[in-house]
């Protein structure tokens, strides 16, 4: 069962290469089909998790400790729902965008290789395979970034890819050494063995060298350069993928899994998270004020977003994580939504300047209608999924006692808005630029994969009561039992 | 040493304008990690550890590091093709291989 998740997208890949010169529009299908597939078996993950906690899959059949193992728990459960949805949607959407760029199968078979590290990231047991997942998805986001051929999007990509690597550098380090101390990878294995070892400076050092290269894969603020780059420069599906689910999986996922369950954390290095934060959410919200690119203005705004769920992971009380964890779902789909609206104004009028744009209202009725509600929600107002997961966030900072954090918080939600309101009356609203008097709508598929992201945006508000809650629940629970979770995994297997 | 060429590889990273000694410095970076890895699993006075019928073998070298390098030589390797690709395209759009005159990304 959990083994699909890896070798659907794998299969795909190989699939599209293999045939895309015979049948035409076969890698489309081929694509579509699987990515529906997997958000299928995601959606069953769901009710094997509730009835079983905890499932292990032993590759090859050797036992953990020994062998290669992939884990799949509430919170493996939780981000595989998150990571499948967006990237359905973002293939319908991608139907009809891609056709502007030739060689669409390379496109798909590398999209599919991405969505392979993704999901073997989110399920892998032990460090090394979650670095080589890492790694397969990062090299082809790489030439992903550079889809285009343009020369900035060539320059983001190169910027992209030193930093990716040298990210990874430090975490393989990170990885060779905790191997030297512990003698094991598997991660159950690790946090078991870690507690009862005394915690010395080397485990210290490790984690700085994991915050560090998690850290730049999820673009926190001393490290996050490359974002706005990337993120812009990409074609729009890319992007919506890279920002809605790839900096989380890579980023702030590993990051979770690697503190809360295998190093354990400490007081520490929770404040260090608060503090990143709070830092991100800052300075990514002041840098979007200033942007005239539509995208990456949106690129900045989800450094400030990705602050907030790390935010939440530094406080560390059970609500606390209940809210960063939805906030990261919800940030997921409105950012994807936000990207995808960006890509079909691209689509149909050929800028993404603020300046150049306007009126698009009348002409774009749909993308704006569904722009707007990304927008709103994006920016906390009441009925919407994100008031809901930055209202938990701020209340749980207020309960731990800090204040000045949850104030900061606030004052960011304000600057969101703010600028929010800035990209729709730029662009959506006022007087229509005679240049885009002949706009026409995106096509149907572009529409149908927006009104959906548009909805579930709506409703994510929902996941908090009781049909949905135990989805939430499961997946804080494991964050919340901490290094027991290798015992737990033990347990599992016998 | 390994530490040695790690802080040679991150300085050429860090402070070259060329783009291709920027690649081989991460090059050197990962020959760095890749010994490092190496050394990891050696012992002392060990051997290859290869089961064979008629012998004990008591003191071997740990294996597993040796299959972590196989397998992150191989990542390296694609890394660097990607790299070296992105490269030569830039050579082609922008005519130039130092980073301080590709800079058409502001902001």
């Amino acid at each position: 069962m959990l083994l699909f998740f890896i070798t659907i997208p794998l299969c795909a890949a190989f699939l599209i290469s293999l045939f895309n010169r015979k049948i035409k529009n076969l890698s489309d299908f081929i694509a579509n089909l699987a990515t529906f597939i997997l958000f299928l078996f995601s959606l069953s993950s769901i009710k094997l998790i509730s009835l079983y906690k905890i499932i292990v899959y032993r590759l090859g059949g050797w036992m953990p400790p020994m062998g290669i193992c992939l884990v799949g728990d509430g919170l493996a459960s939780f981000m595989l729902v998150t990571v499948n949805l967006i990237s359905f949607l973002v293939m319908i959407y991608s139907i009809s965008y891609m056709d502007r760029y030739t060689d669409k199968w390379k496109f798909h078979a590398l999209f599919m290789l991405m969505l392979a590290g993704m999901n073997g990231v989110i399920l892998s047991g032990d460090l090394f395979s979650l670095y080589l997942f890492l790694e397969m998805a990062s090299i082809s986001a790489y030439v992903l970034v550079a889809f285009g051929t343009e020369p900035e999007d060539l320059e983001a990509s190169f910027k992209y890819a030193i930093m990716g690597s040298i990210a990874s550098i430090f975490i393989l380090l990170g990885i060779g050494l905790l191997y030297s101390y512990t003698s094991t990878l598997n991660m159950a294995d690790i946090s078991s063995g870690l507690l009862n070892k005394p915690k010395g400076l080397l485990v210290g050092f490790v984690a700085v060298l994991f915050l560090a290269g998690f850290g730049l894969k999820s673009a926190l603020v001393p490290f996050h350069t490359w974002l706005p780059d990337a993120h812009s420069s990409a074609p729009s599906p890319v992007s919506a993928i890279l920002s809605g689910i790839f900096i989380k999986t890579l980023g702030i996922y590993a990051l979770a899994r690697i503190f809360f369950n295998i190093l354990g954390i400490s007081d520490k290095i929770l404040f260090l998270f608060m503090v990143l934060g709070v830092l991100s959410m800052v300075v990514g919200a002041l840098l979007a004020m200033a942007q005239n690119d539509i995208k990456r203005m949106l690129a900045y705004s989800s450094i400030s977003q990705i602050g907030y769920i790390v935010f939440a992971l530094g406080i560390g009380t059970p609500l606390a994580l209940l809210g960063g964890l939805l906030h990261l779902f919800n940030h997921a789909v409105f950012k994807s939504l936000l990207f995808l609206n960006a890509g079909a104004i691209e689509y149909s009028t050929g800028s993404r300047k603020l300046s150049d744009l306007g009126g698009l209202n009348s002409k774009l009725p749909i993308t704006g209608g569904t722009s707007f509600i990304g927008s709103m929600s994006i920016a906390g107002i009441p009925p919407l999924g994100g008031f809901w997961s930055k209202l938990i966030i701020i209340i749980a900072a207020v309960q731990t006692g800090h204040i000045g954090f949850a104030f900061v918080a606030v004052l960011v939600s304000i600057i969101t808005l703010v600028y929010y309101l800035k990209f729709q009356s730029f662009v959506f609203f006022g007087k229509l630029n005679q240049a885009y008097i002949k706009v026409r709508e995106v096509p149907l598929v572009m529409k149908l994969a927006m009104v959906f992201l548009a909805g579930i945006s709506i409703f994510s508000g929902l996941l908090l009561t009781p049909p949905f809650k135990d989805f939430l629940q499961s997946a804080t629970g494991i964050l919340l039992s901490g290094t027991a979770y290798g015992q737990a995994i033990f347990g599992a297997i016998k | 040493m390994c530490f040695v060429l790690f802080s040679i590889g991150l300085y050429c990273i860090l402070r070259k304008r060329n783009i291709i000694k920027i690649i081989i410095g991460i090059v050197i970076v990962e020959y760095a990690l890749n010994l490092f890895l190496i050394l990891i699993g050696y012992r002392i006075h060990g051997r290859a550890p290869i089961v064979a019928q008629d012998q004990e073998i008591l003191n071997m070298v740990d294996p597993l590091p040796q299959a972590m390098v196989s397998t992150s030589i191989v990542i390296g390797l694609a890394i660097i093709v990607v790299l070296i690709s992105l490269a030569i395209r830039i050579y082609e759009k922008y005519g130039t291989f130092d980073i301080t005159k590709i800079r058409r990304l502001k902001g």
